[in-house]
């Protein structure tokens, strides 16, 4: 269902590249955040892990897609809920997963952990833990960009719950009425930790409200991979060609409990196991290999090959040294102040 | 009361004229804004108002809308925009109009400004300054008035500055626009309307160091910010009686220069520390604490403070005026220090008991 309901109707989708080789890169990247996730529960039950957790599993595509629309020299800016974000930005799993382990091969040398995810060299902001809070920051990284005429798109993804934020509205109108060049993936999972969306937002229909902000704004299935990408592509060229933010109301819905330590009562068994049916990692590879674009042993092979990558991950965060404790009032102040108290 | 009574010893170059706080702070700003197109000028009203306080007026007409930009009252939004945008190459000066207003940022100066380097192991500087008006004296009641710098003091990442000088004002900003972290600039409202000579050139202590701004033997008087000159009054009439008090300006807030706060200690033995901020968990308390942990043998008293009184700060004139510091609570306490008995009345802003005191 990739339905226009607001008054801002997008124009047509640019091309999308639909050849199969594209289809299978796609599948292959959701499946690599998918095990990547999986393993990380395994690891978390060892106590490799700690911390609070939050898994994507269900949400895949949204990474997926909307980072097709993304290049290099474009921002990202995460929420608490990153692995998925940073796996398809092209974060290394090993950067990742050592930063889960608090090591120093880390992607934030083990100062964030899973909630935190950096990496500044691909343009990704992290990685925000405070619901809304990297809204303003990515309006920023925009405001730059706008500027300097440096035609770059800044991307936030954030969840439904940020609506009842306070920086969401501000930075929507703020974004909007300087014309700002960012893309907003809201990635409505319909609950706000264990609230759902009909209990916290007295207006559920989360495009409509956007648009009133005067951005370009649609819904979009969020478990369709191919038509997250469409819509990111159609919002990221209007972003490029300056018709200011564009938002995107991902429709989607988390497989797993909020976090690790959350006992998921709010939620019916029978909802949970109908949003499944439209999994969109197997659901997406059912479709190729209903078209025979897939075949059973090259999915073997690909998740051979995603195993073995994850397993060089663990491995690896496994032998990288700790951070010594020497070094604990590090990146307080930058180095050229390292004296201050 | 000017900053003419400060007795700042006079740097070596000429001096550039007489000027106001609120003057020399434009003028540092369109210094910074003319020498790098990466710096320009965000908050509320600050363009074709002219700033709330008047500080940006006529930047507009140099500058443009874009440089100058003024925004929506969204104080996250657009504080939050600043750090976004120091992140990726500009220097943003980020104005907000007063720091009860700034609360509503916090999540913005704490979570984010101060906090991107570490949580991303050393990867994203943050070089933001954020102006904020601080501090009571102008019967703007209690959601206009407070001084909550010592708060921001609390938070490892930033760096606060207090200007509390014409030439501070002017000179200031030119190194927190350097400074790779974000730095928090607290311009006390009482002081855009002094005016000084203003040195030009060499002379400028830096923004690392406390400053002496008037030496003494018998008790270091450690304030800053709009306490200065009420400090430099109760020097004047301290001395009238004979006791001869150094008053310390701190100039940054975070971090603190320890060194010339002990340094004067060491001399007087005695200290009292004046801060516009509530007394319970304020930058005051640190300064003791310190002065205590530190000096506690050069110390031959107790350390005083003298702060705001715990209430919110109230309209009324003559009731704003009993919950601040003032010369004559400062001149009381640097007597109880130096054991003077003669006739000061009961410091009531303290409500500190009296009884057993060492004196």
């Amino acid at each position: 269902m990739s339905s226009t309901r607001t008054a801002h109707t997008p124009r047509p989708g640019s091309r999308v590249r639909r050849d199969a080789a594209h289809r299978l890169a796609l599948l292959e990247s959701m499946l690599r955040v998918r095990r990547f996730e999986e393993r990380c529960v395994e690891l978390y039950s060892a106590a490799r892990i700690r911390g609070f957790m939050h898994l994507y599993i269900g949400e895949e595509a949204v990474a997926v897609g909307v980072n097709e629309a993304l290049t290099g020299d474009d921002a990202v800016v995460s929420t608490y809920r990153e692995h998925g974000h940073a796996l398809a930005r092209g974060v290394p799993a090993e950067a990742i997963m050592a930063e889960m382990f608090g090591k120093v091969t880390g992607c934030s040398r083990g100062r964030g952990g899973s909630m935190h995810l950096f990496d500044a060299g691909r343009r990704f902001y992290g990685g925000n833990a405070i619901v809304g809070g990297g809204l303003p920051l990515a309006a920023g990284l925009a405001l730059a960009d706008h500027m300097t005429g440096r035609n770059r798109v800044t991307c936030c993804f954030f969840g439904d719950g940020a609506f009842a934020e306070g920086e969401f509205h501000e930075t929507a109108n703020l974004a909007a009425l300087w014309r700002l060049p960012l893309l907003l993936v809201c990635e409505n999972n319909l609950y706000a930790m264990g609230t759902a969306l009909e209990r916290h937002q007295a207006q559920t229909d989360l495009a409509l409200r956007a648009a009133g902000y005067g951005m370009v704004s649609w819904a979009v299935d969020g478990m369709d991979v191919l038509a997250v990408e469409d819509a990111a592509r159609r919002a990221a060229e209007g972003v490029r060609a300056g018709a200011g933010p564009h938002f995107l109301e991902m429709r989607t819905y988390r497989f797993r409990a909020h976090s690790m330590y959350d006992a998921d009562r709010y939620r019916d068994k029978a909802e949970i196991e109908h949003w499944k049916e439209r999994d969109p990692v197997e659901g997406f590879a059912r479709r190729l290999l209903e078209a025979k674009e897939l075949t059973g042993k090259a999915r073997d092979a690909l998740e051979d090959r995603l195993a073995a990558g994850i397993d060089r991950a663990v491995e690896a965060a496994e032998q990288a040294p700790e951070e010594p404790v020497e070094t604990l009032l590090e990146y307080v102040t930058s180095p050229v102040e390292a004296n201050r108290s | 009361m000017t900053a003419t009574r400060t007795r700042t010893p006079a740097p070596a170059a000429a001096a550039e004229g007489r000027t106001t706080y609120r003057d020399a702070m434009r003028e540092a700003m369109r210094e910074a804004m003319r020498a790098d197109e990466r710096v320009f000028l965000m908050g509320e009203d600050v363009g074709r108002y002219g700033g709330c306080f008047g500080v940006s007026l006529g930047l507009l007409e140099e500058f443009g809308p874009e440089r100058i930009r003024d925004a929506p009252l969204s104080e996250s939004a657009f504080v939050g925009a600043g750090i976004g945008a120091a992140l990726v190459g500009m220097r943003p000066i980020v104005e907000i109009m007063t720091v009860n207003f700034s609360l509503l940022a916090l999540d913005q100066i704490l979570n984010n400004a101060a906090t991107l380097l570490h949580m991303s192991g050393g990867q994203l500087e943050v070089p933001i300054v954020i102006r904020m008006t601080t501090g009571a004296g102008r019967q703007l009641a209690a959601q206009h008035s407070h001084s909550l710098e010592g708060w921001y003091a609390h938070i490892p990442g930033l760096r606060v500055l207090a200007p509390a000088t014409v030439a501070d004002a002017r000179y200031m900003l030119a190194p927190a626009l350097a400074d790779p972290d974000p730095v928090l600039i607290f311009e006390h409202g009482s002081l855009y309307n002094v005016s000084a000579e203003l040195p030009a050139g060499p002379g400028f202590p830096g923004i690392e160091r406390a400053v002496v701004r008037r030496p003494g033997t018998d008790v270091s008087v450690i304030t800053y910010g709009g306490s200065l000159p009420k400090a430099l009054a109760a020097a004047d009439d301290l001395a009238e009686a004979g006791i001869s008090a150094e008053v310390v300006d701190l100039r940054s807030l975070r971090p603190l220069d320890d060194a010339t706060l002990g340094d004067s200690v060491a001399r007087t033995h005695r200290a009292v520390v004046v801060d516009e901020g509530w007394r319970t968990g304020s930058l005051a308390a640190e300064i003791s604490a310190r002065l205590t942990e530190g000096h506690f043998y050069d110390l031959d008293a107790p350390v005083e403070r003298v702060c705001s009184a715990e209430v919110p700060i109230p309209y009324a004139r003559a009731l704003e005026a009993a919950a601040l510091p003032q010369a004559d609570t400062i001149v009381a306490a640097a007597r109880r220090a130096v054991g003077d008995p003669a006739p000061a009345r009961a410091d009531t802003a303290d409500q500190r008991p009296t009884a057993g005191r060492p004196s």
